[in-house]
């Protein structure tokens, strides 16, 4: 199966290693993730001032890009980037008027958007198109006693008409995580905010919220959070230096993205992980499994 | 023509924007008017005695009150009508509080303009009605009620004692409903055990109670006073006049781990089951889908397994253990048909399912529980003997957090209406709670008490200062397990803090929904439900024991939720309107109702499709449509789907809209 893909800024900078190990996966199920020939950014924040059709741009340009390229469909990883698309698509399906308006804006575009591309998470099509029952097929190394955090964050699960599970209880990660081997914990904060964009203007919200997030997920027994958001990762993970300087109590936990952990239980190559992005080393808890064993 | 027109004033209702001197000097103008006068309270009885008085002395052979909506007082004037001596059916009610009045309260020329065309068209409308004679129809009286709740044991003693037949279908095993589970009944708490179960017995040993347990409707047809309707007796493999109820059976047979649906899945019953000690009537029933026996008969007649060449003896415990060989696999639903008068729909109320309520960790946390779990768990009769223990462990619980409003008044679980008996019934657990666990510690987490009965306020301030139980106002946002424990957050709205709460169980007070099949049976009985599923009665206020189907009456928690003192006054309401059914001799029906030209009609059958009553049939000889007079609620639809114009509603008739259409729109052309 080939789909368009839509990366995202931070794909290509700080969550390489969400890319990478993405596109090996994928490969490894069969999916060809075709990289959008021309791309922008998603438009970053949803924006909600009704008026505000200016910043609805952004994203219908990358879902053109998709129509040019001949595709119907396109899968994204950001969570932030999918929420972003997915919303805008939403608001241009419900709304022709303002359909229109971005059109005649962008007359240059040689197509005239019509609501018409389908904005998938990755996770949607591992649940939906792949199914858990061929993903256990190509567990080589199961992460048997492993057990993580499912986090989810706001974007993926929020405002309900986007949600790609449960709003309230989202559990396709819970079911990705048995597929491999490992264990969900019930985590409370599995869709709370990470704290966002506070982490530049009010470092101090986050490193609250990190202390407190962080240290429920060990408290539960996780051995690491796993996500989808470069943004929550970089407030969930990245953050958990200064953390350790706000909270000399504080240990360190790994984060990962879902790919990551798939990536090592089908036995992919170690240069498809990424870990060397990760600020927080992940292999221990690995290691820990194959004991386990 | 000699028309009368009377105009209210409704107080200021109508005068405070109508200009109704105004209105009632115009309709003076208006051909065929003799008489025009405006009254402040045409609805009282100097009003009525105005109008009585007029029709006589002016020999009106037709009037036009204007004043409220025509549910309210058409049949006041009418009556006066008939006092005087003129047919009820020449008199018609102009709308202009409701229709005029109220909604243009902003401009009170242009309302009083309105107000003096609707007279007019009112007037029109009279000029061509005719005299009609109301029909009269025979009673059967016997009645049925459906649901053996509370509300339906009540309903059936009430028209049992006033000397008329009732059967009185269940479709579980055994009678008593919801209020069979509880543990005890606030704000008084006596036990239902001690309370409801001499009115259960009243019901098995009254001679005119057909009672028939196990047992669902199957199709209704017919109108007031000549229902047939046939009940399906579902195979209870059990031959129930044999059957001493001692329970051999139930000791013999080795399928165990059922979940128990008395004990809301708190314990397990077997395959074959008495629902609990107290059942009327005491009899088991095998469960078809887990009997080892009868799934092997199943599979044998399916094909799936290939048929022994001599009897083989699969699983027959219980058969063996019954004394009275009472037992009997061949059983098979059985269809009866009873005829019946009046219909009294009692199917009561669910909760909604924990399970929608993912943020409470509804279904996944084990000592997450519902409100009729807690109450099983109680109960002296409930699965732990009335002693609370936790279903994850046994142990019983040091502490205990109840949610009001689980669901309800919560557009985003579909449920905006308030479940109203929620507040009470988590107060009087909590009461109960502190009863058995003197040092535990209760919590109620809540939006507003809404304790509004006889000797509620008192009860709950009683939990409050007497039993320490700890009122929080303040929503919980999310439930979670930590270790053995249950983590409750919240907020405490009063001050301000957010909340984190270690507990050893949560209650859940779970939105009341309607019972589940309620809808099909509705549709069986073409009675309306509104949108959440609860029966839809006649009119909110002023008939709300009736449906719009003549002869279909609802009582208890299937209109709305409702607590037990309001279940047994409306139970006892509606089987009032059935006792005043079944006093008269036969029943008038309105004759304001559809009439087919049968010189016109073809028979095509669009009237009968379009019929939301099921009153027009086609005869099948003359290719005519009939209107069955007993049935037809005059709303008119077959009329506006009749292409010949053969089909009219009586003093409604095409020629008479179009002249008050004529009328309206004079001004327009």
């Amino acid at each position: 199966m080939k789909i368009a893909y839509y990366p995202g800024c931070t794909l290509k900078s700080t969550a390489k290693n969400f890319e990478i190990s993405a596109i090996a996966v994928a490969k490894e199920l069969g999916i060809e993730f075709v990289e959008l020939s021309r791309w922008n950014c998603c438009g970053t924040v949803y924006s909600m001032t009704s008026d505000d059709v200016i910043h609805q741009l952004a994203p219908i340009r990358n879902l053109i890009r998709v129509k040019e390229d001949g595709f119907e469909k396109v899968v994204i990883l950001c969570s932030m980037c999918f929420n972003t698309l997915k919303r805008a698509n939403l608001l241009v399906q419900r709304d022709r008027e303002k359909l229109g308006k971005i059109n005649d804006f962008m007359y240059l575009e040689n197509i005239d958007y019509a609501g018409d591309v389908e904005v998938l998470h990755f996770l949607e099509i591992l649940r939906d198109e792949v199914g858990w029952d061929e993903i256990r097929k190509h567990v080589k190394n199961p992460l048997n006693g492993l057990v993580f955090a499912p986090y989810y964050g706001c974007l993926l699960v929020r405002p309900p008409e986007v949600a790609i599970d449960n709003v309230e209880m989202p559990y396709v990660l819970d079911r990705l995580f048995e597929s491999l081997g490992a264990k969900a914990i019930d985590y409370p904060y599995s869709t709370e905010c990470c704290g966002a964009y506070n982490t530049v203007s009010n470092p101090d919200i986050v490193l609250d919220r990190t202390y407190t997030m962080v240290n429920l997920a060990r408290q539960q027994g996780a051995d690491a959070i796993i996500l989808s958001c470069p943004l929550c990762d970089f407030n969930l993970e990245t953050r958990q230096k200064k953390v350790m300087e706000k909270y000399p109590d504080f240990h360190p936990l790994p984060v990962l993205y879902f790919t990551q952990i798939m990536a090592v239980a089908f036995g992919l190559p170690e240069d498809t992980y990424g870990f060397e992005y990760n600020p927080i080393n992940p292999e221990g808890i690995f290691k820990k499994a194959g004991e386990r064993l | 023509m000699r028309i009368g027109v009377f105009v209210c004033h409704c107080g200021l209702n109508i005068a405070g924007v109508i200009d109704v001197k105004k209105v009632a000097e115009e309709a003076k103008k208006i051909p065929g008017v003799v008489f025009s006068e405006s009254y402040i309270y045409m609805c009282s009885e100097p009003g009525q005695k105005l109008v009585e008085n007029t029709i006589k002395k002016y020999k009106l052979d037709g009037v036009v009150v204007a004043n409220c909506s025509p549910s309210l007082h058409e049949r006041t004037f009418r009556n006066v009508a008939a006092r005087a001596g003129l047919n009820p059916y020449r008199v018609e009610i102009a709308n202009i509080r409701e229709q005029v009045a109220w909604p243009h309260e902003d401009v009170p020329e242009e309302a009083t303009k309105k107000a003096i065309k609707v007279v007019e068209a009112t007037v029109r409308r009279v000029k061509k009605n005719m005299a009609l004679i109301p029909a009269k129809i025979p009673v059967n009286k016997k009645a049925l009620v459906i649901g053996g709740g509370i509300a339906g044991i009540q309903a059936a003693l009430d028209i049992a004692d006033g000397g008329y037949e009732v059967y009185l279908v269940e479709k579980t095993p055994t009678i008593g409903g919801k209020m069979i589970l509880l543990s005890e009944t606030f704000p008084t708490l006596d036990c239902p055990q001690c309370i409801e179960t001499p009115k259960m017995t009243d019901v098995s040993q009254n001679p005119r109670i057909h009672l028939m347990t196990y047992s669902e409707i199957e199709d209704v047809s017919g109108y007031v006073g000549n229902f047939k309707v046939r009940v399906r007796h579902k195979a209870s493999y059990v031959d129930w006049s044999k059957c001493l109820g001692c329970g051999d059976c139930v000791k013999a047979c080795p399928i165990k781990g059922i979940p128990s649906e008395v004990n809301r899945g708190l314990s397990d019953r077997k395959a074959i089951y008495i629902p609990f000690e107290q059942a009327v009537p005491l009899v088991p029933v095998i469960d078809a889908e887990r009997c080892t026996k009868l799934l092997y008969e199943k599979k044998v007649a399916e094909g799936r397994i290939k048929k022994p060449s001599k009897p083989v003896k699969v699983c027959e415990k219980c058969q063996d253990a019954c004394e009275p060989k009472a037992i009997n696999f061949e059983d098979v639903d059985r269809i009866e048909e009873i005829e019946v008068g009046a219909i009294i729909v009692a199917t009561g109320f669910e909760l909604m399912p924990i399970e929608n309520l993912p943020e409470y960790g509804g279904g996944k946390i084990p000592d997450v529980i519902d409100g009729l779990q807690f109450e099983r768990l109680l109960c002296a009769s409930g699965p732990t003997s009335g002693t609370p223990r936790r279903p994850s462990d046994g142990k019983i619980p040091e502490t205990v957090a109840f949610v009001h409003c689980a669901g309800s008044r919560d557009p985003a679980h579909g449920v905006a209406y308030c479940s109203r008996i929620c507040c009470m019934y988590l107060a009087k657990q909590a009461y109960i709670y502190r009863h058995f666990v003197h040092n535990g510690k209760a919590f109620l987490f809540y939006i507003d008490i809404r304790s509004n009965g006889k000797g509620y306020e008192e009860f709950v301030q009683r939990a409050k200062e007497e039993e320490g139980i700890v009122f929080i106002r303040g929503k919980v946002s999310k439930i979670f397990q930590r270790g053995d424990k249950v983590v409750l957050w919240g907020a405490d709205t009063l001050t301000g803090e957010r909340i984190e709460l270690e507990v050893d169980l949560v209650v859940l007070g779970t939105a009341m929904v309607p019972s589940y099949g309620v809808k099909e049976l509705a549709s069986k009985l073409r009675i309306p439900t509104d949108i959440y599923g609860w029966l839809q009665e006649a009119h909110l206020k002023l008939r709300p024991l009736e449906t719009v189907t003549a002869g279909v009456f609802i009582a208890g928690a299937a209109q709305f939720p409702k607590d037990i003192t309001d279940t047994v006054s409306q139970a006892s309401g509606a089987a009032g309107k059935v006792l005043a059914l079944f006093s008269k001799p036969e029943l008038t029906r309105e004759p304001t109702i559809a009439q087919a030209d049968i010189e016109v009609c073809a028979g095509c059958g669009f009237c009968r499709d379009v019929c939301a009553y099921d009153a027009i049939t086609i005869d099948p000889k003359r290719k005519v449509s009939v209107v069955n007079e007993a049935v037809c609620e005059g709303c008119g639809a077959c009329s506006a789907a009749c292409p010949s114009g053969a089909m009219t509603l009586k003093n409604l008739a095409k020629t008479q809209v179009f002249d008050m259409v004529e009328v309206a729109t004079e001004d327009y052309e």
